[in-house]
């Protein structure tokens, strides 16, 4: 082996690097290193090394910090190497540096001084390699040190030194901004320089730039447009070109430097149009780089002011990838979409099956993106399916760090889409019981918040019933071991507040179970101080209500044990509660009101109810009060009178002591009159529980589409996403049918609205029907039972209202008396808002009217439509409706092998009518299904053949290089 | 930021190259490319060649017995990285012909140079082979 034998590197590097090639476990592999460290510990010491030892010394210490050893000892030799005047040593030295030391290590300060020598030299390598290390070890006070000179670097006559100058004066203004502000035109200039080197990596240090300060960019909008066409155009040198792509990585860091600068930007996105256009053209889809290029110039598209043209090649291109086999171009895809649906999103709808089966894949990378995805086009049509999914996921793994974030995102669509209250506090006990600890304490608070006001209207009765149900749920779930202490604390709050409220459950019930989570969770303080709160808070609804108390023995021993814990919070707690309990009804009612948790509370600062205390005790000659402010001055002299005026005064330092807390002493009636405002209970913040409040509103209000919109829009942070896609569709559906249907505005209004309505529960089921794979639906089918059983109710309101939406339709259709009514309801259905169960109800009636339809002479196809739509619409069992619709797109398809005149009609309305028909029947029998499924879905020899091909044209990293590493080790 | 570290590994999860564009101690650095190479290996031919860890974004790609393991942010294209490490593998192959672990073992300080020339505050400077190995060639001529 060539390597082994020549390059001056003695038997001793050798066997050591063999050794360690040779290892078979970490711990003979430490073996190794932890000897090898002995060894250079002795020998790097001793004098006069020749220098090629050396080097090679400091080659083995940068293997024992790699291999995760201390090789600190060293990193003095390694300084000094930087000194060597021989080039490959002093490279090495920096090398060995760079990787030991980082910025604020002690020993650079030794080395400040050899870079500034070696910026000056002549060798333009030796200058490379300071610049090197000026990227990786220059601290924001050395900058001043160095930059007069990386300035002076960015006109060196060696093209290498320039580029590696921009870079480095980029390091200095990611260290700190503000030390190079007055030399950030230079970036500008560079990007000028005729070498196509130092102009793609000036990209770097503007793209970083133009993200914090478009609008003063705008004007590189030119530029860049003409050096992306350039590119594109092959005017860099050849060398620069990869796998027959030119410059592909300059062409990307461009398209993500015009993304920026183009985004909101209507004038500038103008200007891109066409080079975008062009290089989305000439990207090889069959190649990685090609794919990764065309993946850029979708995320731009998606960013810039929208083209219809560019939007349509973009979601063209994000087809491809899903369709494809890789994992890798799926993933890609998937990304690019979530990106694209904010400016067009209708085009989710025609990958949902794609989507789903990147969902269902076992491969976590590829699921955690679908998930973001869902994320980002979550509605409240389909909150309820996406986070039941989201939740399962969480629940399934353990990677802490994701669920928190998955946790937190299904609050975040919880609080912002939740169709109603118990839907919402039924997903955040779920999401407590198995993440509690992983999420913000502020989502404990809130759900107290929400479960405490209600639906924030004047519907009591719904408030109540709420609360029960909360109580009910939690009751259930009190006794189940290991519940996280945020969501213990929720529970014995609204115990505590509402658990004997709708009188169900009888006094002793409820304490006895918060007595037992007191005692199940003896270590953890603050469930027990919430515990003790909610038994104060039920002693006293019973005393106020005037009926005798008697407390569980349980209780009592509990309250005596926490009078005497080490936390004094829980021993006031323990204490105002035995206080409490002691007073008559009245006091107690006005201690503890029923349901006040959302009151204000009035506090009365200047403590007036007190000044009749306060002057009776002056009159029995008290001191007076001496605010804290004037304290400090007056403090001796009124020592010295009450030295003369007490007998107590003889004890001159302890009076002092004594004096000051006096008058507070009336205020031991404050923390009972304010008994409420002292528990731990938050006071909640004003701003954000206000947000939830709002949300939780929403739902009541989502029958008109954009009032809703509204409201949503607080507090959402990235709102990009949902805020568009829900907006288009809904007020372009009502606007439209409200104006081309002068005529039955009612009927038509009514049937929207309840195609909203149902339209979530039809969402679920095409989650859960994967038509592509019966098997893994079925075991899909299987994987979201309970969701569905739970749902039942609404799945049975929902084929109610699907057969009360269709009766409407067929009154729509007589009063409809236009054909382009019927048209323009048509294209204006694929708006996913309304999607679903919408689109089917209308399709009933425009084939009737469908000038298309009658042309193509598919009449008999139309009927079957109206039969299968009634049909649907009397059965009861609500997800065969629903599967009806889910598969639509693929039989949109199969129709187009079978049938390829309907297929144009598909085309042209976007709507299945027809091909439902056939989909249906074919649903009926499956036997029809297998074939036209097969036609479309990956069936697997068709997968292996485009596997094999895929491999043949490299996309696949194993194979790519049959001659890389042939002769490796072993 | 873009690249925060990249890693060469072996399919023994032993490390053969390590280079960080941000400070991560010993133990750090240690803990993660241990919990890294475990995800990674794990994973088979079919699956992603991204995998998401932390806050980081690994993009992976193995050639024989060696992975290349490179660390992303959130917005870094993913497809154009894995192609950057078959740039890398590329451009080392023209370096050392028929290149194998051995060599990078053996010339660990080229194949750091070589990254040098490639990658500088976490960004990708330079994708032209011969502008990479020139410093590197002139280096080998000078000693």
């Amino acid at each position: 082996m060539s390597s082994q034998g020549g390059f001056g590197q003695s038997k001793e590097f050798l066997d050591l690097v063999k050794s360690i090639g040779e290892a078979r476990s970490k711990a003979e592999e430490d073996r190794i290193v932890l000897r090898e460290v002995e060894t250079l510990k002795r020998r790097i010491a001793e004098p006069e090394i020749p220098k090629r030892k050396l080097k090679e010394y400091i080659l083995r210490l940068v293997y024992v910090e790699m291999l995760g050893h201390d090789a600190s000892f060293g990193y003095i030799h390694a300084v000094k190497m930087t000194h060597d005047e021989s080039l490959l040593l002093k490279r090495t030295g920096y090398l060995a540096v760079t990787l030991f030391l980082n910025e604020d290590h002690d020993l650079i300060i030794l080395i400040v001084n050899t870079i500034q020598k070696d910026l000056k030299s002549d060798n333009y390598l030796v200058v490379c390699a300071a610049l090197n290390a000026v990227c990786k070890l220059i601290n924001e006070e050395t900058i001043p040190a160095v930059l007069p000179q990386v300035v002076e670097l960015l006109g060196h006559p060696k093209e290498a030194v320039r580029k590696k100058a921009v870079m480095a004066l980029h390091r200095f203004y990611q260290r700190s901004s503000s030390s190079v502000t007055h030399l950030i035109s230079n970036f500008r200039k560079k990007l000028c320089d005729n070498d196509p080197g130092v102009m793609g990596a000036t990209l770097c240090p503007l793209f970083d730039l133009i993200t914090i300060d478009v609008n003063s960019y705008k004007d590189l909008v030119v530029s860049f447009v003409n050096i992306l066409k350039q590119v594109a155009e092959r005017r860099l040198p050849k060398s620069y070109d990869y796998h027959q792509m030119p410059a592909p990585f300059i062409q990307i860091k461009l398209l993500k430097i015009l993304s920026v600068l183009g985004n909101g930007d209507k004038q500038a996105s103008e200007q891109m149009y066409t080079v975008l256009g062009d290089s989305m053209r000439k990207c090889d889809s069959t190649s990685n780089i090609g794919n990764a290029v065309l993946y850029e110039c979708i995320c731009c598209v998606s960013s810039l002011h929208p083209n219809p043209k560019l939007i349509e090649s973009a979601a063209d291109a994000i087809s491809k990838f899903l369709k494809s086999d890789s994992h890798n171009l799926k993933y890609m895809g998937i990304d690019a979409l979530g990106r694209l649906i904010k400016i067009s999103p209708e085009i989710a709808e025609k990958h949902q099956l794609a989507v789903i089966d990147c969902l269902e894949d076992p491969d976590d990378t590829l699921k955690r993106k679908t998930f973001e995805l869902l994320y980002k086009m979550t509605k409240s049509s389909n909150v309820e399916v996406i986070v039941d999914r989201m939740i399962d996921y969480m629940i399934s793994i353990n990677d802490n760090h994701y669920k928190t974030e998955i946790a937190s995102r299904c609050v975040e669509l919880g609080e912002q889409f939740a169709p109603s209250n118990q839907w919402f506090i039924q997903t955040m006990n779920k999401v407590f019981e198995h993440a509690g600890d992983l999420v913000n304490i502020k989502v404990a608070h809130n759900l107290m918040r929400l479960i405490a006001e209600g639906f924030g209207e004047d519907d009591d009765t719904a408030d109540s019933q709420l609360r029960s149900s909360a109580v009910e749920s939690y009751l259930r779930i009190i006794g189940e071991p290991k519940l996280p202490s945020a969501f213990l604390q929720v529970i014995c709050w609204v115990l505590g507040e509402y658990g004997t409220a709708d009188g169900r459950y009888s006094p002793s019930y409820i304490t006895g179970k918060l007595c037992d989570v007191a005692e199940a969770h003896s270590s953890d303080d603050m469930v027990k101080a919430y515990a003790v709160t909610a038994l104060m808070k039920i002693y006293s609804f019973e005393i106020a209500a005037g009926r005798k108390v008697e407390m569980l023995p349980e209780c009592q021993s509990l309250i005596e044990e926490v009078s005497a814990s080490h936390s004094t919070d829980l021993q006031q707690r323990a204490y105002e509660l035995q206080a409490v309990i002691g007073l008559n009804a009245h006091a107690v009612g006005n201690i503890m009101p029923l349901d006040a948790s959302c009151e204000d509370i009035e506090i009365d600062k200047s403590l007036s109810f007190l000044d009749n205390y306060v002057q009776q005790a002056l009159e029995k000659g008290a001191q007076p009060y001496i605010p804290e402010s004037e304290r400090s001055g007056v403090l001796n002299i009124s020592n010295f009178r009450s030295q003369d005026q007490h007998e107590a005064s003889i004890h001159a330092l302890r009076f002092e002591a004594y004096e000051l807390p006096k008058p507070s002493l009336p205020s031991r009636t404050t923390p009972v009159t304010l008994a409420s405002s002292t528990e731990l209970v938050p006071v909640p913040e004003p701003s954000y529980p206000r947000e939830v409040h709002q949300a939780a509103s929403v739902p009541s209000l989502t029958d008109t589409g954009s009032s809703d919109l509204k409201l949503r829009l607080d507090g959402v942070q990235k709102k990009w996403g949902r805020s568009t896609y829900s907006s288009a569709p809904s007020t372009s559906n009502s606007d439209s049918h409200r104006t081309g249907n002068g005529a039955t505005p009612d009927v038509v209004a009514s049937v929207n609205s309840k195609a909203r309505e149902v339209s979530y529960a039809s969402r679920r089921s095409q989650v859960e029907i994967s038509p592509e794979k019966q098997k893994l639906a079925a075991s899909l089918f299987g994987g979201t039972t309970k969701p569905e059983k739970k749902q039942s109710s609404s799945g049975h309101k929902v084929s109610k209202t699907n057969s009360h939406a269709t009766d409407k339709s067929h009154g729509a259709k007589g009063a409809i008396s236009s054909e382009t009514h019927a048209v323009s309801t048509t294209t204006l259905q694929p708006p996913p808002d309304l999607l679903d169960l919408g689109e089917p109800i209308i399709t009933s009636n425009a084939p009737s009217v469908d000038p298309f339809k009658q042309l193509e002479g598919l009449l008999d196809l139309t009927q079957d439509t109206s039969v299968v739509n009634s049909g649907a619409a009397g059965a009861t069992k609500a997800p065969d409706i629903m599967s009806l619709y889910a598969e639509m797109p693929t039989s949109g398809q199969s129709d187009s092998v079978a049938n390829p005149l309907s297929s144009d009609i598909y085309d042209a309305t976007l709507i299945s009518g027809l091909s439902n028909a056939t989909n249906r029947t074919s649903h009926g029998g499956n036997t029809i299904m297998q074939p036209t499924q097969l036609s479309k879905g990956p069936n697997p020899k068709g997968s292996l053949e485009k596997d094999a091909l895929v491999r043949q044209l490299g996309v696949n990293p194993s194979s790519q290089n049959p001659n890389l590493f042939k002769d490796l080790l072993g | 930021m873009g690249i925060r570290f990249i890693l060469m590994v072996n399919k023994q999860g032993q490390t053969r190259l390590a280079q960080y564009f941000e400070y991560l101690t010993l133990e750090e650095r240690r803990a993660l490319e241990g919990e890294i190479v475990r995800k990674c290996l794990a994973r088979n031919d079919q699956q992603c060649s991204f995998v998401e860890h932390r806050n980081y974004k690994i993009v992976y790609r193995r050639y024989a017995s060696l992975f290349f393991l490179v660390g992303v942010d959130n917005e870094e294209n993913e497809l154009a990285i894995l192609e950057f490490i078959h740039l890398l593998v590329e451009t080392m192959d023209r370096h050392f012909g028929n290149v194998c672990e051995l060599d990078i073992m053996f010339h660990l300080e080229k194949a750091h140079f070589m990254l040098e020339e490639m990658v500088m505050n976490g960004c990708i400077v330079e994708t032209s082979k011969s502008n990479i190995l020139t410093p590197i060639q002139l280096l080998d001529k000078a000693s």
